[in-house]
């Protein structure tokens, strides 16, 4: 673990983001070459979704794996950035390729789909997140405020996951994955609570 | 297979060419100048059919998984020879009929039909087949007859996806008998000339094109005439979503989506969107069935 641990210090946080853009160089690369399969719409937007999805997910791990002892905190906002910059471009392609811009369309579904409400929320509850993720933020709104916000990843990765399972037409098992890992994730972060807490008592 | 089509369309063009959606047109253009093969030309739209290539490679059938590449990637291992039909119910002529003999004294021909699922994309299809209520004179409809059912084969050895759980196999779906008796309403087991291919649901399909997709059963393996409304798998899995009759239908949403466009696949990324027409564009020929009916109740 230790060793682990050195390793990771000297990893800078850049290398994270670049890692983390390899699977959008490769989307647009398939875009390019016409070799995102019969329908390309569906083959830009879904692997945006779910990328979005996993990075989200490995940044709601930081936490749980630094009370492993595994210290990856320096890396959890290229994570979540990197979730937000992956699911802003999942909803600009079902703004524009997916939905064609039909905005009365657009803005029906925005409202009366419950799947895209779900998603949707996820996505606006992730906005403020995004923009307050720099060191400057954290200054200006002062520690305990910022964590106070932050706290709003919680239901946004949420919505996302559950966004994903009320997808399919039947229950698919990759959904239901995703969720549970999520749901793990965010349980984990009762049980050190109520740890301390016995601790104190 | 056992039959073979009056025409092919390898004969009248190579294959590398109707593998390329940009030749199709061409191909169109020599069938539309062949006289012998105008057979069926009044139901057929003149639209470019997608290429092999997207109608075999992309599509739902479920038996084979949830994935659309699926069917593609699993359906190989489908044994469709020997073949055989269960027709019974309220038929003169019950019984179990070989392929061979269903098929007997039809004449396959070419339909190019629109094709709208209820996910909203859409496809142009070339199929080959016969119409259904040739068949069905041929067993004879009893009066008391008002339903047509149809059942896909079972085999979950060879169709992975009946190992999921989550819905009841074998599907089912099923017509009203004025649906089943409309000339649109096809019997195909060819496309592009080319035999069913597995993933498309071989030997024998149904094609329904005035409504959504999963209407069209794919692997026939029994045909029951009924008197009573039978049970359609995708009804029983959510009966607020999809109703008996899936008439495409722009005015009527499915709870998740809109049903007032659809994305026509084969054009690329930047294809867009165009309309959803009621009953697919085949209201001339289908729109008198429901006379009379709310197709907002009856969806
Ligand atoms: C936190 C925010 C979100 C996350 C994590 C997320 C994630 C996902 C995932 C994982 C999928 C499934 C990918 C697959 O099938 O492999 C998906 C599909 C989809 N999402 Fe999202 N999404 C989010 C927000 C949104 C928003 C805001 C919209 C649009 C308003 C949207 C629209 C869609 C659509 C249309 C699909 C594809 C459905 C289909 O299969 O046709 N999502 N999303």
């Amino acid at each position: 673990m230790d060793r682990a641990n050195q390793l990771l210090r000297r990893l800078p946080s850049w290398v994270v983001y670049l890692a983390g853009a390899i699977p959008f160089a490769l989307l647009v690369y398939a875009a390019l070459t016409n070799t995102l399969g019969p329908d390309p719409v569906k083959g830009l937007e879904r692997p945006l979704g779910e990328w979005g999805l996993r990075f989200l997910i490995a940044s709601l791990a930081v936490t749980p794996l630094m009370r492993a002892g595994l210290r990856l905190l320096k890396f959890r906002r290229a994570l979540g950035l990197l979730g937000f910059f992956y699911v802003l471009l999942h909803f600009t392609v079902w703004i524009s390729v997916d939905m064609a811009f039909l905005w009365s369309q657009i803005l029906g579904d925005l409202v009366k789909r419950p799947y895209i409400i779900v998603g949707f929320a996820g996505f606006v509850l992730l906005v403020p997140l995004a923009l307050t993720s720099s060191n400057f933020a954290i200054r200006r709104m002062g520690a305990l405020a910022w964590r106070r916000l932050h706290w709003l990843a919680y239901p946004a990765i949420l919505a996302g996951a559950v966004h994903f399972v009320m997808i399919g037409k039947v229950w698919t098992a990759d959904s239901l994955l995703y969720l549970g890992l999520v749901a793990v994730l965010l349980a984990a972060r009762l049980i050190p609570v109520r740890k301390r807490r016995l601790q104190t008592a | 297979m056992r039959y073979r089509n009056e025409y092919r369309w390898s004969e009248i063009t190579p294959k590398s060419a109707f593998l390329n959606r940009r030749q199709i047109i061409a191909a169109t253009a020599a069938l539309i100048a062949s006289p012998a093969l105008a057979a069926g030309g009044t139901y057929s739209t003149d639209e470019a059919p997608n290429s092999l290539e997207d109608i075999t490679s992309y599509n739902n059938y479920y038996e084979f998984g949830y994935g659309k590449s699926d069917p593609a990637a699993y359906a190989g291992g489908l044994k469709t020879d020997p073949w055989s039909i269960v027709i019974d119910g309220l038929v003169d002529k019950p019984g179990t009929y070989d392929l061979a003999d269903v098929l007997k004294g039809q004449t396959i021909e070419e339909r190019i039909y629109r094709f709208r699922c209820v996910e909203a994309w859409s496809m142009v299809i070339p199929w080959n087949g016969f119409e259904l209520s040739a068949l069905l004179n041929r067993v004879g409809v009893q009066p008391a007859a008002k339903y047509v059912a149809f059942e896909t084969l079972l085999r979950p050895e060879e169709m992975p996806g009946q190992k999921l759980a989550g819905i009841e196999w074998p599907y089912r779906e099923g017509l009203r008998m004025d649906e089943a008796m409309n000339p649109l309403t096809l019997l195909a087991t060819g496309i592009y000339g080319e035999p069913m291919p597995n993933q498309n649901g071989a030997p024998i399909r149904l094609v329904v094109p005035w409504k959504y997709g999963f209407k069209s059963i794919k692997s026939i393996v029994r045909i029951s005439l009924t008197e009573t409304m039978p049970q359609t798998t995708w009804n029983m899995l959510q009966p607020n979503e999809y109703g008996f009759y899936a008439n495409v239908n722009p005015e009527v949403d499915h709870p998740r989506w809109s049903q007032a466009s659809e994305r026509p696949i084969g054009g690329g990324l930047f294809a867009g969107r165009k309309e959803t027409i009621k009953f697919n564009g085949y209201g001339e020929q289908v729109a008198s069935l429901y006379a009379g009916q709310d197709l907002a109740k009856d969806y």
